[in-house]
């Protein structure tokens, strides 16, 4: 495997690395940052990184923007890209706005009922009302024996 | 500088900041795809990822805290965890071809066959939109009915509560007993 | 806003460009960079900017939001509605040469436009609830904190 690492090979994957390096950095926020605001912004930055990834795969040396001329005489000389990955990201992006605004709307929520957007304190919160909710059934149970 | 935006996310405390940031990091992926020859993705991100999402980041945030709170606690093991997938994904890549190769194996399949079927079937000289629309019809289709149901997701969780609270507050012993 | 005079006036003069340009956008998705998706995307932006530099009630007197949730559903039943169409001419689904089958590519021309449009009307729809949504709980800016 070692062999093959040329100058040509680094260079030619050099950009799937960086994507990757960017994929993780959005990974570690989301995982490590507890503010809700915050992993949202770094499931975004995931996001395009897995997008930049697609388009790169699309793209074909020398070629250009698959649009044809106006009148369709298409020169058979000319390279174009690959518009697939195009189409699968231009949907993409647009449904993932469509769900981050679903999560900013979660979190609108989570603020009103929890009065915080850091997850330890819901956490905090969550086992104070669950100790409560245990402490007041073993009352019950006690006061019915 | 997309990495370096991407890592002053990370250290950033506050939260106005990196919404901003996160919309300059909008900004410099859709010249990266402009770069990339994808001019609609370019068009669709500067679009969304700097327009819309920015707004409805401060929109939360108007709703929300302005500033992260300091945590305390070590962050080794998030950062074990990012660091092996991380080397996981770069031992993956490297069984792939090499940046912008025409014989990858992405362009021989599908691709010389849309360009070809597009000028007799469809002949619309924007490629995307062709294949978009018509050849993937059905999965447009499906992406508009998710964009949809989020959308209905999102008026859901807003405004159907807000309604129930005006009910709440109409007859207090009805819901406010159990709470 | 009421005292920020520069960007009331930029903005009226700016929201006409912006609606122009999302209809560009849309019906020029053929030939340019463009489709429904960005002009739904552009098109709301322009509601979006309207409502932040004016007030919400101004924005919700031009585009109710009974009309907003009526438009989002349209667009899915546009684009579902094509497919349709299609099935009670004997095509498949989707299969746009139905809609003019004496020249398939013309039809194949007019389906893409129709089907983008249900794109758009949805997109534009989708963003616009989710802005009242979010602009309707917030408490309303005062000038000081600009």
């Amino acid at each position: 495997m070692f062999e093959e690492m040329t100058v040509e090979f680094i260079l030619g994957h050099l950009n799937y690395w960086f994507f990757i390096l960017l994929m993780m950095t959005g990974l570690y926020v989301v995982i490590a940052k507890g503010n809700l605001v915050k992993k949202i912004v770094g499931l975004n930055i995931f996001q395009t990184s897995v997008f930049m990834l697609y388009i790169s795969t699309g793209k074909v040396e020398g070629g250009t923007a698959p649009i044809f001329p106006m009148d369709m005489k298409i020169d058979p000389e000319m390279i174009y890209s690959n518009p697939l990955p195009h189409v699968l990201i231009l949907t993409a992006i647009v449904v993932g706005i469509a769900t981050t605004s679903l999560g900013l709307a979660l979190i609108i929520r989570i603020r009103e009922e929890y009065h915080t957007i850091e997850e330890h304190e819901i956490a905090e919160q969550e086992t104070k009302i669950s100790l409560a909710e245990l402490n007041g059934d073993q009352l019950i149970s006690g006061g019915n024996s | 500088m997309l990495v370096i935006t991407a890592l002053a996310v990370v250290r950033t405390r506050s939260l106005f900041a990196v919404v901003t940031l996160s919309g300059v990091f909008s900004l410099l992926s859709a010249l990266l795809f402009v770069t990339l020859d994808a001019v609609d993705v370019a068009f669709t991100e500067a679009a969304v990822g700097a327009g819309i999402s920015t707004v409805l980041m401060l929109g939360t945030l108007a709703l929300t805290s302005r500033s992260e709170r300091s945590e305390k606690k070590t962050q080794i093991v998030p950062l074990l965890t990012v660091v092996v997938a991380g080397a996981a994904m770069v031992y993956g890549t490297l069984d792939m071809p090499n940046f912008g190769s025409p014989d990858a194996p992405a362009q021989t399949h599908v691709g010389p066959e849309y360009f070809e079927r597009i000028p007799k079937e469809i002949d619309v000289p924007n490629a995307v939109t062709a294949i978009l629309a018509s050849y993937r019809g059905f999965d447009t289709l499906g992406e508009t009915a998710v964009v949809f149901t989020a959308g209905i997701g999102v008026l859901m969780l807003m405004s159907g509560l807000g309604r129930r609270r005006k009910e709440d507050e109409d007859d207090p012993d009805q819901e406010g007993g159990s709470t | 806003m009421r005292h920020h005079l520069i960007l009331r006036v930029i903005t009226k003069l700016l929201v006409g460009t912006i609606f122009l340009f999302a209809l560009y956008v849309q019906f020029h998705g053929d030939y340019s960079p463009g489709g429904g998706f960005q002009a739904g995307v552009i098109m709301a932006v322009g509601f979006i900017i309207y409502g932040i530099v004016f007030t919400l009630e101004k924005v919700k007197a031009v585009f109710p939001p009974w009309l907003v949730h009526k438009v989002v559903a349209l667009g899915v039943l546009i684009y579902a509605g094509t497919g349709i169409y299609s099935l009670f001419y004997g095509y498949g689904y989707l299969d746009y040469a139905a809609i003019d089958p004496h020249h398939p590519v013309h039809g194949q021309h007019l389906g893409i436009l129709i089907v983008e449009l249900g794109v758009g009307v949805t997109v534009t729809g989708v963003m616009v609830a989710v802005y009242y949504a979010f602009a309707a709980r917030a408490p309303s800016l005062s000038d000081e904190d600009w």
